[in-house]
């Protein structure tokens, strides 16, 4: 089947099955490489993208529930507070293996939208359901500190 | 054209017209310098200069997140005087003599090398690189080259100045030295900086890093696996008419080595579904069938009589007499589960034809072995199989694998798909959890005599373990039977321990295993740092002082222990009656002392801080360090928490991260890592962060409970992690 999909602000066609995960079509059909496949099960967070503002597993999102959405990839991601987000992963030399890290980074966008200054706890928890197996965690929380108070000066 | 491979450099006047100079070692190991041309077929550069001045490093090492795209460049920007900032990096091709790891004389990563064996050899080959264009520059303006100063991809003399690229084509036809001048410590600008970024910080955090999983080439079909699900079983039939029913399925085979059925399909998710709906018979008869208790007993049984007498010069059979006159003993047994690496990306491979033969698109661990596995498996010649290495997505031991055993899956799929288009072999995150190559299961005896001072008169001490390097390509490590991966840790212990007497035993099973973050270490520096604890409680001493005690300071390696022990007791304020754990170990000769904090209510335990000392020699990149010590801490908390690989009836009973459950964020403790200072040359620091870090919480936990835990993962003694 055909569907209209709206990713990162373009119009985009793709044929793909009903039921197949939105992940595998951004990866495989539209070449959009920065979200990651981790465990297929929604456990990891490799895979999460932006659905109409909200951080969401693109590996359990199926595209025919993603037609009428608003999608933000990594690509995507480049308003004020994704560059705070990213300028402030640079500067803690957060990544290590880097796969998760495209994950991360939408969730800490979704983070500091909903929550421009989040207290360490607040953070941890958000922070949750994105796994890094290189264990990154220590400077991906002093990141989203960091990114926090760039936003606010 | 013909090709020099002395040390002189030609210049070639390419087609674009564009000059490029490349320094690095030639066939014969000499540094050699030439322009891009030559450099392309003979030369193999670590460094290549281009007209506008752009400075790249080949990396002959993988990337898998540990760093060493940032510290190899390190060592070259540092002696070139080149500027940071714009330095560029690639990954070297698979060249087993140009680009081998020096401690291997093979192409591989692994054994937290990369820098220790790239130390000199990148140090040379920038500062040949900058003797050429100082050379070259003075010959332009005509000074004298001792007048010319180079600072940031810059050179100037009086009122002379220009950039690298000016220079390269006069460069290229200079003869290099052999022996280049390198900076003396105290000239260092970049090594030790603590202000230099990760090379792969922007493409790492804007979507643009590419790993093998992203290669999408055109034409390319997918491909997923059923494998047995008892390790060893072979395929005698399968069905495929409900893969059939899947959008996109393209055929099902039979893998040439009968391990499995492969699904191919249109992309990755038609692939999987179709290999998930296949319905395969198979033949157990050669398989692990057993279960993991039943496993466990096994082991046990082999350390009754061990098989190995590790410590050639003490026999444990001249120390069970000894052990007959002690006044006390200390006896434990220990347990270690299977344990999946899981890399975040999981294994995967493309395979595509090339005019000459196949070209691999991997984030490949080991190009040595790797190459000749995959030209096997599809009858070609190693020098017909081109491998193009991508970041990999995580390792932790599970891509250095003898078999490649993922690159000839994908090799033997391309063969059966007809090698006509590229071929995706992807795994899933279940393919990755119950897909085997295991940090092997390993059980523990050890009985230490006490006289009535409490001094130690014999330690006996018994492993049982399946050998890794057994059976592999790097089996000629064994001598005398010893794998040294079995025991590592145990034979090599820093403390003077009189009568160390150490058996072992090869545990049999089909299960493939493999080394695993610090491999051995995982499993004896937990052993004797728990056994180190219970000898200072029984003998009640302060763990930290009687460690020192048992430590000569004319050994090397024990002096540089002795150093990460005072700093890491200083930057904890350690003191007599601590209620934290210690622990400490050597491994890939750099020495790492943990103090950990926790703190357990009924049984919830929360580990709240861990400070960690290393001595790894130079600290070339101290961030990345530091990195490493906090990523390795908690790869080790992860596992020695919770993780476990458990069979039933031969069959591994998790699945994917809801049951092999990854440390989480709010579980990471907080964690200060200091470094000491050392001139020694610099050693590893990928895995020396993981085999101290358990026992030290273990330690922590006895502290606070009273209870010893011997099996892991440790919810095996009741304890959940919060």
């Amino acid at each position: 089947m055909q569907y209209q999909l709206k990713i990162n602000g373009e119009s985009r066609t793709v044929e793909a099955e009903p039921g197949t995960p939105l992940l595998w079509v951004l990866r495989d059909g539209l070449e959009l490489t920065g979200t990651k496949f981790g465990c297929g099960v929604a456990y990891c967070g490799a895979c999460t993208v932006h659905i109409d503002g909200y951080p969401t597993r693109s590996c359990q999102t199926f595209i025919e529930d993603a037609v009428d959405s608003e999608i933000t990839t990594i690509e995507g991601a480049t308003d004020k507070i994704a560059q705070a987000v990213q300028a402030a992963w640079r500067e803690k030399d957060v990544v290590q293996c880097g796969w998760c890290q495209s994950g991360q980074i939408m969730s800490a966008i979704g983070l500091l939208t909903e929550n421009p200054k989040p207290t360490d706890d607040e953070i941890k928890e958000y922070m949750y359901g994105n796994a890094c197996r290189c264990v990154t965690y220590v400077r991906i929380n002093e990141a989203i500190k960091l990114a926090s108070e760039k936003l606010e000066a | 054209m013909t090709i020099n491979v002395s040390r002189r450099g030609f210049m070639i006047g390419s087609a674009a017209g564009t000059a490029a100079l490349l320094v690095g070692v030639n066939a014969k190991g000499v540094l050699a310098a030439g322009s891009g041309v030559a450099a392309a077929t003979d030369l193999n550069p670590f460094v290549k200069i281009d007209a506008d001045g752009t400075v790249t490093v080949i990396i002959k090492h993988f990337e898998m997140g540990q760093g060493t795209t940032t510290g190899l460049t390190t060592l070259v920007a540092e002696e070139l005087d080149a500027d940071w900032a714009t330095v560029q990096t690639a990954f070297a091709p698979a060249d087993n003599e140009r680009y081998a790891n020096l401690f291997f004389h093979a192409q591989g990563t692994g054994g937290s090398t990369s820098i220790a064996n790239s130390f000199m050899q990148y140090r040379e080959a920038g500062a040949a690189a900058r003797d050429l264009l100082v050379r070259a520059a003075a010959q332009n303006w005509g000074v004298d080259a001792s007048s010319i100063t180079v600072e940031n991809g810059m050179l100037k003399s009086g009122g002379n100045s220009g950039h690298f690229g000016e220079f390269v084509a006069i460069a290229a036809t200079l003869e290099a030295v052999e022996k280049p001048t390198v900076k003396t410590p105290d000239q260092f600008k970049l090594i030790g900086s603590d202000k230099l970024h990760r090379k792969d910080n922007t493409d790492k955090t804007n979507g643009t890093a590419i790993f093998a999983m992203d290669v999408n080439l055109p034409g390319m079909i997918y491909a997923a696996i059923m494998r047995s699900p008892k390790f060893g079983g072979t395929v005698t039939s399968f069905d495929d008419s409900a893969s059939k029913d899947v959008a996109g399925f393209i055929a099902a085979q039979i893998l040439p080595n009968k391990a499995g059925v492969v699904a191919f399909g249109k992309n990755t998710w038609a692939a999987f579904q179709a290999r998930d709906a296949l319905s395969v018979e198979w033949d157990f008869s050669q398989a692990e069938t057993r279960s993991t208790d039943a496993m466990i007993a096994d082991h046990k049984a082999l350390l009754d009589a061990p098989q190995f007498d590790a410590n050639h010069e003490v026999p444990l059979a001249s120390v069970e007499p000894l052990l007959a006159n002690a006044t006390k003993t200390i006896d434990a047994e220990f347990t270690f589960p299977f344990l999946a690496h899981a890399p975040l990306e999981p294994e995967n491979c493309i395979i595509e034809p090339t005019e000459n033969g196949v070209r691999l698109h991997d984030g490949c661990q080991f190009p040595t072995l790797t190459r000749p596995m995959v030209a096997a498996a599809l009858g070609l010649e190693p020098s017909q199989v081109e491998i193009r290495t991508l970041y990999a997505g995580g390792s932790f031991g599970r891509r250095a694998n003898g078999a490649s055993d993922y690159n000839v899956e994908a090799a033997m799929a391309f063969a059966v798909s007809g090698r006509k288009v590229p071929v995706k072999l992807v795994w899933s995150r279940e393919d990755d959890i119950r897909g085997g190559y295991y940090r092997p299961m390993a059980v523990h005896r050890a009985k230490i005599g006490l006289d009535s001072d409490g001094k130690i008169i014999g330690w006996d001490h018994r492993i049982a373990v399946k050998s890794i390097m057994k059976g592999g390509p790097m089996e000629g490590m064994v001598q005398d039977g010893i794998d040294p991966t079995s025991v590592e840790g145990v034979t090599e212990s820093l403390y003077t321990i009189p009568n160390h007497g150490i058996g072992l035993s090869d545990f049999q099973t089909p299960t493939p295993i493999l080394w695993w973050r610090s491999v051995g270490h995982t499993h004896t520096g937990y052993v004797m740092e728990t056994l180190m604890d219970m000898l200072a409680i029984e003998t009640g001493q302060d763990p930290i002082e009687m460690r020192l005690a048992m430590l000569d300071p004319a050994g090397t390696n024990q002096a540089r222990m002795i150093e990460a022990i005072k700093l890491v007791r200083e930057i904890s304020g350690w003191e007599k009656g601590d209620k934290r754990g210690f622990a400490a170990h050597l491994s890939f000769n750099t020495c790492v002392a943990v103090v950990a904090d926790v703190t357990v209510e009924d049984t919830s335990v929360h580990v709240n801080k861990l400070f960690m000392a290393v001595e790894c020699g130079v600290a070339v990149n101290p961030d990345v360090i530091r990195a490493q010590m906090e990523g390795g801490a908690g790869y080790a908390l992860c596992a020695a928490f919770r993780n476990e690989i458990t069979l039933t009836d031969g069959e591994v009973d998790q699945f994917n991260f809801p049951d092999y459950e990854l440390l989480r964020n709010a579980e990471m403790p907080a964690i200060e890592v200091a470094i000491v200072q050392s001139n020694n040359a610099p050693t590893g620091v990928g895995e020396p962060g993981v085999p101290p870090t358990a026992p030290a919480v273990a330690n922590a936990i006895f502290a606070k409970t009273g209870k010893r835990i011997t099996d892991l993962p440790m919810t095996k003694a009741g304890f959940d992690f919060v």
